[in-house]
């Protein structure tokens, strides 16, 4: 293969983790990283928590390294979107007009912040890019009380992050706890009260009806009635996939790219897809999923680099889910799925400061099937030997971290 | 090609001993650690891109490596 092309469209986590891994699977080939932003890859994660505090400067958020990048002699073209795939011709057409003609393609362009629906002058923003949190910090240096909509990871971490700031925060979301879309009451509970400890004023089960005026005099009016005053509001309302560039490509698109088991389109075995923009056949799963998550953009870069090189060996893609999240002092894992209701166990203990256990989840046969660890990693690196492994007896699996827990939060011995 | 952990970045995400379990270990509360393997920092020969992978699939890059110079 050392005459083929690999162009790898987006130089985020996905992209540019595919990138390497290619060349960890022995690919000779050429291999082009394309970037719509101008910066060097940058890793996200940050931006929400220590970039957006002014903890970490940019070059703390590398993704690769000078020596990285020449060591898996990867071509860099950054600063330059790509506006067009043309299956037939095989050819990525760039924003500058320029074409690059590729052996496969592996779409890694991501996901962009979804827009607020809500209208105001200026002054409401998002979490995606750099760019995004850049404008962020300017509107909050400013001073002046946030109000924060949505508490799900980019809503809760940057209320946490603008709080220890020093702001005024007010967090709304309509769903009942923090994350709930990953954890149950159970976990969100102790982790709002975490929130209001540290002085966000939360309004769970409220919506947001509008957004008025301009940065510095902002009107968010909830559907409770309430009317909150904002210098600044941040809408961390989800994300949705940046596939609008291959409308035109005759490939399937339908809520990202339309993949195979072995993240491939379906309807072309020289185009892949990774991280947020994918929507792949898990084959547990009786639909296609899409998954939003770093590590998940990671795997999934190693398991299309492993189908593009091993075409006689290709290997379906089925990761166990993995998340994680930092808000104040809590550390927050969760693997496998813990939002699903049905029987969990608590051991150790989330409404103390610091917080220090974890809530294993079971279905009804007993099985273990997620695990929510705080401050404790240890039984979610358990947890996800045994999920990985499959059919982990639940009582078992509890029995186990209570003796685990005992043995970590023992006093020393005199 | 040298490697280390950076115990103040490492969050416990565990990547790095799932996927090197020769290479990477943990500690009692799931924290990384080097292992009888790399304890003197030099990867083994021929394992470099098991350590690479390893630490692409850091999320807090806690997982150094330093290349040798490129003959």
């Amino acid at each position: 293969m050392s005459s083929q092309t690999v162009v790898v469209v987006g130089s985020s986590v996905g992209g540019v983790r595919a990138a390497q891994a290619l060349r960890r699977e022995g690919f000779a080939g050429r291999i082009v990283l394309v970037g719509e932003e101008s910066a060097e890859p940058y890793d996200k994660p940050p931006l929400s928590k220590q970039y957006l505090a002014g903890e970490w400067a940019l070059d703390r958020l590398a993704l690769l390294t000078p020596e990285a990048t020449a060591a898996a002699d990867l071509e860099l073209r950054l600063g330059v979107a790509a506006v067009r795939l043309d299956v037939a011709a095989s050819q990525v057409v760039l924003a500058d007009g320029t074409t690059l003609d590729y052996d496969h393609v592996v779409i890694a362009t991501g996901a962009t912040a979804r827009p607020s629906p809500w209208h105001a002058g200026s002054g409401v923003h998002v979490i995606r890019t750099l760019a995004d949190v850049d404008g962020l910090r300017a509107d909050l240096a400013a001073g002046g009380p946030v109000v924060v909509v949505g508490g799900g990871v980019i809503g809760a971490e940057a209320a946490a992050t603008i709080r220890t700031l020093g702001h005024e925060v007010v967090m709304v979301d309509p769903l009942a706890t923090p994350l709930a879309r990953l954890v149950g009451p159970e976990v969100g509970r102790p982790l709002e009260e975490l929130h209001r400890r540290r002085g966000v004023d939360t309004r769970f089960g409220v919506g947001v009806e509008g957004i008025d005026g301009s940065a510095g005099n902002l009107t968010v009016r909830l559907t409770d009635g309430a009317v909150l005053s904002a210098a600044t509001v941040l809408v961390g309302i989800g994300a949705v996939p940046n596939d609008a560039w291959l409308a035109d490509s005759g490939l399937l698109i339908d809520n990202g790219v339309v993949c195979d088991r072995y993240c491939r389109a379906v309807d072309s075995d020289r185009v892949w897809a990774v991280g947020d923009v994918a929507r792949w056949q898990d084959p547990r799963y009786p639909a296609e999923v899409r998954v939003e998550h770093w590590t998940n953009a990671v795997e999934q870069g190693a398991a299309v680099a492993h189908n593009i090189v091993h075409a006689d060996d290709l290997q379906p893609y089925s990761p166990l889910e993995y998340v994680w999240s930092d808000q104040y002092d809590w550390k927050l894992q969760i693997v496998g799925h813990a939002a699903r209701g049905g029987r969990f166990e608590v051991v150790g203990d989330l409404s103390v400061d610091p917080a220090k256990g974890a809530v294993l989840y079971s279905d009804d046969d007993g099985l273990l099937t997620g695990v929510v660890a705080v401050n404790w990693p240890k039984p979610l690196v358990t947890g996800r030997r045994a999920l990985n492994a499959g059919a982990a007896d639940f009582e078992e699996f509890v029995a186990q971290m209570r003796a685990l827990f005992a043995k970590v939060s023992a006093p020393a011995a005199p | 090609m040298k490697v280390q952990i950076d115990s103040k970045l490492c969050q416990g995400h565990g990547r790095c001993y799932d996927l090197a379990p020769d290479l990477f270990g943990e500690d009692d509360e799931g924290y990384a650690t080097l292992t009888a393997l790399t304890a003197d920092g030099n990867v083994p020969e021929g394992r470099e891109g098991d350590t690479r992978l390893a630490a692409a699939n850091c999320p807090e890059s806690a997982v150094l490596v330093f290349e040798e110079a490129l003959k």
